[in-house]
């Protein structure tokens, strides 16, 4: 339990990082899912996936920061000092979340209001970090960004699916539209917007996803 | 500037507005370090003491320095460093002065850098416009309401072994399901105070 966030750093004995092209994105996006498997950042992954539209601007977001941040911290990484390397890759994470969050601010200011500090927090957000560090540190560019895209993917997918049944479930609406055959009878079930409903959607989502990969072979959950 | 007085935002951080239960900040290491009461003690008091300080010198620098500026977008990177640095200087200070107490927390001190409900708390207190006496009432609150979820799960997780959960459930699925029980009765406390 306790080292489940230390799973990045120990996957590349496993082999699960040390992939090529394809190979990095499925086992980023779906053996190794940040969010279902290996159960980082869910602190964002809680927050805003009260509705779907939140959830994809989300998922976006952390795209855009993971490949951008991949990106450069591969690129540094054979000028980086192993020293500062920790403080180097929270700048550079921090300046694409920045990036992000004045691009919201300018063009979606609705959005930026209502995810207010969730995406000042992805800073602090494991996957990025842990990206950061287990693969774009040992990897050339290109690789990398693919990685970044594949864990962002991956938990931007997630999210989407949370964020799809929070909103279904508790307004009975999709992205703020009335469902046809659905939101007519359906009495929308206010406990899912709230706090609650937003663990027992993850927990119930982590227990399907490990129940669709099988037991863990390590017995190490 | 909100006119909230200060116990009532300190009031409402810890239970209305606990900002592990409701707004869903430092769950990872909520989730990882839950395991036993000892441990989550040890943790949840070292969060209440930075995440005090870390919103003073957080508001301090905001507004004595960045606004004046007009430097307000860079509010993320200078927080994380702030507190990333106040950090290493408690550890620093702390071993040097008192090895005993260093030990207690020693593993926890760094951990709480990447803690973002501590972050969470300097950036809400910017979002709420809370004034001095305010952010200061709010970081207590909020690291008190922090440590006291983290402790109750702690006991739940603890009496938690005994019980036969399905196997695909077991490890963090079920930490989740039981941290919405205990959101949904924090939610009896709605109503007592509330702050947005």
């Amino acid at each position: 339990m306790a080292d489940n966030q230390m799973v990045c750093a120990t996957c590349q004995p496993k082999g699960l990082c040390g992939g090529k092209g394809l190979v990095t994105f499925k086992e980023g996006a779906w053996a190794n899912n940040p969010l279902a498997i290996q159960v980082l950042g869910i602190c964002s992954a809680l927050a805003v996936t009260n509705r779907l539209e939140n959830s994809l601007v989300m998922g976006a977001a952390l795209i855009f920061v993971c490949v951008g941040s991949n990106l450069i911290v591969s690129i540094l990484r054979k000028h980086t000092p192993h020293r500062i390397r920790m403080v180097a890759e929270v700048a550079i994470i921090a300046t694409f979340v920045i990036l992000f969050d004045q691009f919201l601010r300018a063009f979606y200011w609705d959005m930026s209001k209502q995810l207010g500090p969730y995406v000042g927090l992805i800073i602090t957000n494991c996957i990025v970090m842990g990206r950061a560090e287990a693969f774009a540190l040992q990897n050339p560019p290109i690789v990398s960004m693919v990685d970044g895209a594949a864990n962002g993917f991956g938990y931007a997918v997630v999210l989407a699916i949370i964020g799809f049944f929070r909103e279904l479930l508790g307004a009975g609406e999709i992205l703020g539209h009335a469902v046809p055959g659905f939101s007519s009878w359906y009495t929308p079930n206010q406990l899912m917007i709230l706090a609650p409903g937003a663990f027992f959607a993850l927990g119930i989502v982590i227990g399907i996803f490990n129940m669709i990969k099988g037991p863990d072979p390590e017995g190490n959950k | 500037m909100s006119e909230t007085s200060v116990w009532v935002i300190f009031i409402a951080a810890i239970f209305t507005n606990n900002i592990l239960l409701t707004n869903f900040l430092g769950m990872c290491s909520f989730i990882a370090c839950s395991g036993q009461i000892k441990t989550s003690l040890g943790l949840g008091t070292a969060v209440i003491f930075v995440m005090v300080m870390t919103t003073i010198i957080n508001y301090a620098v905001y507004y004595g320095v960045l606004v004046p500026l007009g430097l307000g977008h860079l509010q993320f990177i200078v927080f994380i460093a702030v507190i990333a640095a106040f950090v290493q200087l408690v550890e620093m200070i702390v071993e040097r002065f008192s090895p005993k107490l260093y030990f207690a927390l020693g593993i926890f001190l760094p951990l709480i850098t990447v803690n973002c409900a501590i972050l969470g708390a300097s950036l809400f207190m910017i979002i709420r416009e809370y004034s001095f006496f305010q952010s200061v009432g709010f970081g207590l609150g909020a690291g008190i309401g922090w440590a006291v979820a983290i402790v109750l799960m702690a006991g739940l997780r603890q009496k938690m072994r005994y019980s036969h959960v399905p196997q695909c459930f077991q490890g963090v699925a079920i930490a989740m399901i039981v941290t919405g029980v205990l959101a949904m009765a924090f939610m009896g406390f709605a109503g007592m105070v509330s702050i947005q």
